[in-house]
């Protein structure tokens, strides 16, 4: 193939992600894999559901950066794939805090006949 | 434009289909040079994938509205998850992660039979995640928990035969078989298929079919790493606690076993001691009904019916309450601690766990076929370092399924 010998003339845009990154990634989503596991037996009260998704989101931005090649990648593809998260946040808020404000009304807090037997 | 001067060595393919340009058979004709090919399939597979986020974030949506108005319902129902299934199959999936983003390495760095192993060993680690996902969907679907309008579960026999589930719960024997035997039915298919491709195997080296054998030998492992898969669930599945309840109709030896025996002799009739001792109006249908269901019988009465069915439904939602069950219960705060699982309250998280790992199931699914593709294509080697696109993208597709387990995981499996 006729088209190898041209790394030098900016015709080579692959960028191959070195071999011990890819690795080193692997076993830090590995590690912190196992800390999800392991706070979930710890008592941390109502921060536990910002813990858990503060790990999640350090792994997702592990995968993101190196295995997507976010960091190598085009300034425009991560506008593009980031700004999903932006209207994935408005939606998810919007709709939570409307429903916050509306469902007391619809549902009842536990089901009809425990509630009679109960209050 | 250089690119394509220097590609001309290939230009004798141009000839086959007729146009009247130079370019290697992979660089379509609209594409100027091979990275304008790449970056545009890349911006085109970027904008699938935010598609794919909005999706997924209408059912992360629902997650967290339930989560907010119920929260001891997501807690409760949780502990029936198994976390060393779940922990299991995000190893899996993060290796297969790893895989991937090594065969697209291999792809660009031109390592051909290492292109090969790293999407082999990609779509065993998928085979094997739906393998463990089998066990842990046949083993709730046995004990009936299930979206609500079919949620059965019972603590008092956690684990019905068919017969039971056609009497108590009103299933027909067909959708009872298929319940207590949804292991065999979402192994059928992977089964056929393993058959399938060990014939093709022997087939294509018996007739000496180099390029058809080599296809078929990664894809007969990608195959059985499914049963593997499945081998991990059962084992680490039997090793959990839950179990302990689980014999109620095995020996009857010792004390506990009468105890639950007879437990679950009471659960026929439980609705109605529950009536007698502690005067619930819902559950005493018989008495208290007479009058309306005798209204009722005329067609045209249709407040009398609606009253009818109205209070038939309350007393059925009543006795899929976990603690009806149980006679000598109190109806105290603690019965309304545990009332996580009526039908409908652990009904909705299970309808939404089914509903956000079966869609991500799929997504596992559509990724082993297009990664299958790739298989093909790398043995055949398509790709070189200024053709590596297909790799990448369906790399960044695979990484996004992974992304997605990333939330799910903790989200559904660890909720204490």
């Amino acid at each position: 193939m006729a088209a190898h010998g041209h790394s030098d003339d900016g015709t080579d845009f692959a960028h191959p992600m070195p071999l011990p990154v890819l690795l080193a990634v692997f076993f830090a989503l590995v590690i912190l894999t196992i800390i999800t596991v392991a706070q979930a037996s710890l008592d941390l009260g109502s921060f536990d559901v910002a813990v858990v998704m503060g790990i999640a989101t350090i792994k997702a931005i592990l995968v993101g950066a190196f295995f997507m090649h976010l960091i190598a990648d085009k300034p425009f593809n991560i506008i593009v794939f980031l700004s999903s998260f932006v209207f994935v946040g408005l939606f998810v808020i919007f709709t939570l805090s409307d429903s916050k404000m509306t469902s007391p009304a619809f549902e009842p807090k536990i089901d009809e006949p425990a509630a009679t037997a109960g209050m | 434009m250089a690119t394509i001067d220097s590609l001309s060595s290939e230009s004798e393919t141009h000839d086959e289909h007729g146009h009247d340009h130079d370019h290697p058979a992979w660089l379509a004709h609209h594409f100027d040079t091979p990275e304008q090919q790449f970056d545009s399939g890349k911006l085109g597979i970027w904008l699938f994938l935010v598609t794919e986020v909005l999706f997924f974030s209408g059912m992360f949506c629902a997650y967290a509205m339930f989560r907010m108005l119920r929260p001891e319902v997501f807690e409760g129902c949780s502990q029936f998850l198994n976390t060393k299934l779940g922990a299991i199959n995000t190893g899996v999936l993060l290796f297969s992660s790893l895989t991937m983003a090594w065969a697209v390495r291999c792809a660009q760095t031109e390592e051909y039979k290492k292109l090969v192993v790293m999407i082999a060993s990609t779509l065993s680690c998928a085979m094997v995640f739906l393998g463990v996902k089998s066990i842990e969907y046949s083993h709730k679907w046995g004990m009936g928990l299930l979206p609500p309008g079919s949620y059965f579960y019972d603590e008092a026999n956690p684990h019905p035969t068919a017969q039971q589930i056609v009497d108590q719960h009103g299933f027909s024997e067909s959708a009872a078989y298929f319940l207590t035997h949804s292991l065999y039915f979402l192994c059928a298919p992977f089964l056929i298929l393993l058959i399938g491709v060990a014939i093709w195997a022997v087939y294509s080296k018996v007739t000496d079919k180099q390029f058809q054998y080599a296809c078929a030998k990664p894809l007969l492992v990608v195959c059985l790493s499914f049963f593997g898969g499945v081998g991990l669930g059962m084992i680490l599945e039997s090793g959990g606690g839950e179990h302990a309840v689980a014999h109620v109709d095995g020996e009857h030896a010792g004390d506990h076993g009468d105890a639950d025996h007879a437990h679950a002799d009471h659960s026929h009739d439980a609705p109605a001691e529950v009536a007698a001792t502690h005067a619930v109006p819902a559950f005493d249908i018989e008495s208290d009904d007479a009058a309306i269901e005798l209204l009722a019988e005329s067609e045209l009465n249709t407040g009398a019916r609606a009253m009818l069915e109205a209070k038939q439904a309350q007393a059925e939602m009543a006795t899929g309450q976990i603690v009806a069950a149980g006679v000598e219960a109190d109806l105290g705060i603690h019965r309304i601690e545990q009332d996580v699982q009526t039908k409908r309250q652990a009904g909705v998280f299970f309808g939404i766990y089914y509903c956000m790992t079966g869609v991500h199931a799929i997504h596992i699914l559509g990724g082993i076929g297009v990664l299958v593709w790739l298989l093909i294509r790398s043995i055949r080697q398509d790709f070189n370092r200024q053709y590596f696109g297909p790799v990448d993208y369906v790399g960044l597709y695979w990484h996004l399924v992974d992304l997605i387990w990333i939330y799910l995981f903790p989200l559904l499996y660890l909720i204490r």
